[in-house]
């Protein structure tokens, strides 16, 4: 069984059917980890024994006729949600030994449908960053080119679920941190609708812009999860009480009448950002057609504020970041400085040794322009900006039902490549970042490779809780990729060697 | 906008932050350079625009008031650095002499 391949709907036919059992799998998939993970460093934390415990018991489920698609399945996780008993570090020095009392909304459905939650996955320091560069613990390289970035934040996720060390993982999303990884690493990355998944257990990096969702290797087990996790939870008043549809029905949907009928915008602002790779135009303009000749009706569209996106962006989270990273204090949990015989000090200390270069930049950034005399200058003006933003994506979904663009302006960089440029980095997330700031879903989905072997994703989004469109539209695609693949001799695997 | 180093040491004291001497000139000069970016805002006509807060997150969500049990002190003090039975303990307040 080639476990890079193996996708949550074969495994969990394989399961039902008693080609093997969730114990089996599960073992193998250490194993794996145990073999190739020093080469590629997606995980923080394995647990061998808390997870095949949860297959012993998926095993019972399935026995007992008990299975849902995810039962027995090995998840990665983003070591930024909380598991019960299991260390939780976020990425950073100051929670490097925090074990959780409890379990993240998210966490606890996957274990309700017998998902084996296999480990926890490196990502930048509390999800700040594009590359994984940001985690004090260990580099992650992307699977596809070791000398090249994952992608970030998630990108311990994607780089678990491209080089085969589990069959698919949850990330969160602020600015990208779904969509930009799984471009990097050819797999399908979703960050849902704000609002569509609880946040509870989420350690929080910017409260009005993170979303968790789904890392896959294809659209079909990004609705698998994106079933199992959506819905309003009481424990996250930000979650949004509006029916959840059967993600799966879109599939059937697609067989009947495939994707005519569809309009993807193109916004004329994307295609005149300064930068673009060469090779990512070309895969976008291809995907463009691929989507043409699969009866989507192409529409030229404007979002007019797209200028401002990053602006605003990067006053907004590093804002809302200041006010939540203010917690790690040192006194209810996580590390606590050992220099200090006073409070404020103490304080002071524990941030300095506990938080890593960008997270310091990123507070001071927020707490500055929070600080009285600035707060209407930048956080209110930048506030006014979403607004803005929001109705133009509200203005343009009069117009089609989904969007189309670039995820990157380049495929994956080197590693070191923009490690001391912090402007360079944030402009690079110019495609991404829009979603987040919209509240709108959107949709990573392999589209291609560059002249260096490195993937490229094409990115969709569409109207608030459409995820539907973005899986039906991602599938067409998707289906139609493969198809040509699977005929030709180019670049075509979709799986990367070790 | 510029940020002089002074700057940089002043809002390091408000986030209750210590910054290495060797960073405080390498922040105010990443920072300067981020903000003088973020200064292309100035050029948005804002007139009209609501507040995100305004806009879309302005209904309070209220849940029933109904008590349910907690962990109690064993779950909330499990990863306190350090206790005294079921408190933090945390240094002094005021410097000693």
């Amino acid at each position: 069984m080639n476990l890079q391949e193996l996708t949550i709907h074969e495994l969990s036919k394989l399961l039902k059917d008693s080609e093997i059992t969730s114990e089996e799998i599960t073992k193998q998939y250490l194993d794996r980890i145990e073999k190739y993970d020093n080469e590629i460093g997606a995980y923080i934390t394995i647990d061998r024994e808390y997870a095949l415990k949860q297959a012993k018991k998926a095993d019972k489920m399935i026995s007992k006729g008990n299975a849902s698609y995810l039962t027995g399945v090995p998840i990665a996780v983003k070591d930024l949600l909380c598991t019960k008993g299991v260390k939780t570090t976020c990425g950073s020095k100051i929670l490097e030994n925090f074990v959780p009392e409890y379990d993240a909304t998210v966490i606890s459905l996957l274990k309700n449908q017998g998902a084996v939650i296999i480990g926890k996955t490196n990502l930048d320091e509390f999800a700040m960053g594009s590359s994984n560069e940001n985690s004090p613990f260990h580099l992650t390289k992307n699977p596809w080119n070791k000398e090249h970035v994952p992608g970030g934040s998630s990108g311990g996720s994607a780089a678990a679920v491209a080089a085969g060390f589990c069959v698919g993982a949850l990330g969160t999303d602020t600015g990208g941190s779904i969509r930009q990884p799984a471009s990097h690493c050819s797999v399908v990355g979703l960050k849902p609708t704000y609002g569509r998944v609880s946040r509870f257990g989420l350690v929080s990096y910017a409260s009005s812009l993170d979303q968790i969702g789904p890392i896959t290797k294809d659209v079909k087990d990004a609705a698998i999860i994106l079933n199992c996790i959506s819905g309003k939870d009481l424990k996250d008043s930000t979650s949004i009480d509006v029916d959840v549809p059967d993600y799966m029905s879109v599939f059937d949907e697609f067989e009947k009448t495939g994707l005519k009928g569809m309009t993807a915008g193109v916004p004329k602002e994307y295609l005149s950002v300064e930068g673009i790779d060469p090779d990512v135009q070309r895969v976008f303009l291809e995907s463009k057609k691929r989507l043409e000749d699969l009866g989507v009706k192409i529409v030229e569209i404007s979002l007019p504020h797209t200028e401002y996106v990053v602006a605003a962006y990067y006053i907004i989270a590093p804002c809302e970041a200041s006010s939540n990273l203010a917690r790690f204090d040192g006194v209810r949990y996580g590390h606590r400085s050992k220099e200090s015989d006073e409070l404020i000090d103490m304080y002071k200390n524990t941030k300095h040794e506990g938080f890593g270069e960008e997270v310091k930049r990123r507070i001071i950034i927020g707490t500055y322009a929070l600080s009285a005399g600035y707060y209407d200058e930048y956080y209110g003006r930048a506030s006014k900006v979403r607004s803005l933003i929001m109705n133009d994506f509200t203005q343009v979904f009069n117009e089609c039902d989904i969007i189309i663009s670039p995820v990157a302006p380049t495929p994956a960089f080197k590693i070191g490549e923009n490690r001391d440029d912090p402007l360079t980095m944030y402009l690079s997330d110019i495609f991404t970042l829009s979603a987040n700031m919209a509240s709108v879903p959107g949709l990573s989905v392999p589209a291609g490779f560059s002249s260096k072997g490195l993937p490229i994703g094409l990115q969709i989004m569409a109207q608030r809780f459409d995820e539907k469109s973005l899986l039906k539209s991602g599938f067409g695609f998707e289906k139609s990729i493969l198809a040509e693949a699977a005929d030709s001799s180019g670049p075509a695997g979709k799986f990367c060697e070790l | 906008m510029k940020i002089s180093k002074k700057d940089v040491e002043d809002i390091a004291h408000l986030a209750r932050l210590k910054v290495d001497e060797s960073l405080v000139g390498k922040y105010a000069e990443q920072i300067s350079d981020i903000l003088k970016y973020i200064d292309k805002l100035k050029d948005v006509d804002i007139s009209g625009a609501k507040l995100v807060s305004d806009a879309c997150f302005n209904t309070n969500i209220l849940r029933p008031d109904v008590p349910v049990k907690s962990g109690g002190p064993a779950v909330t003090l499990a990863n306190a650095p350090d206790r005294r039975g079921d408190f933090f303990q945390v240094p002094n307040t005021i410097k000693p002499n």
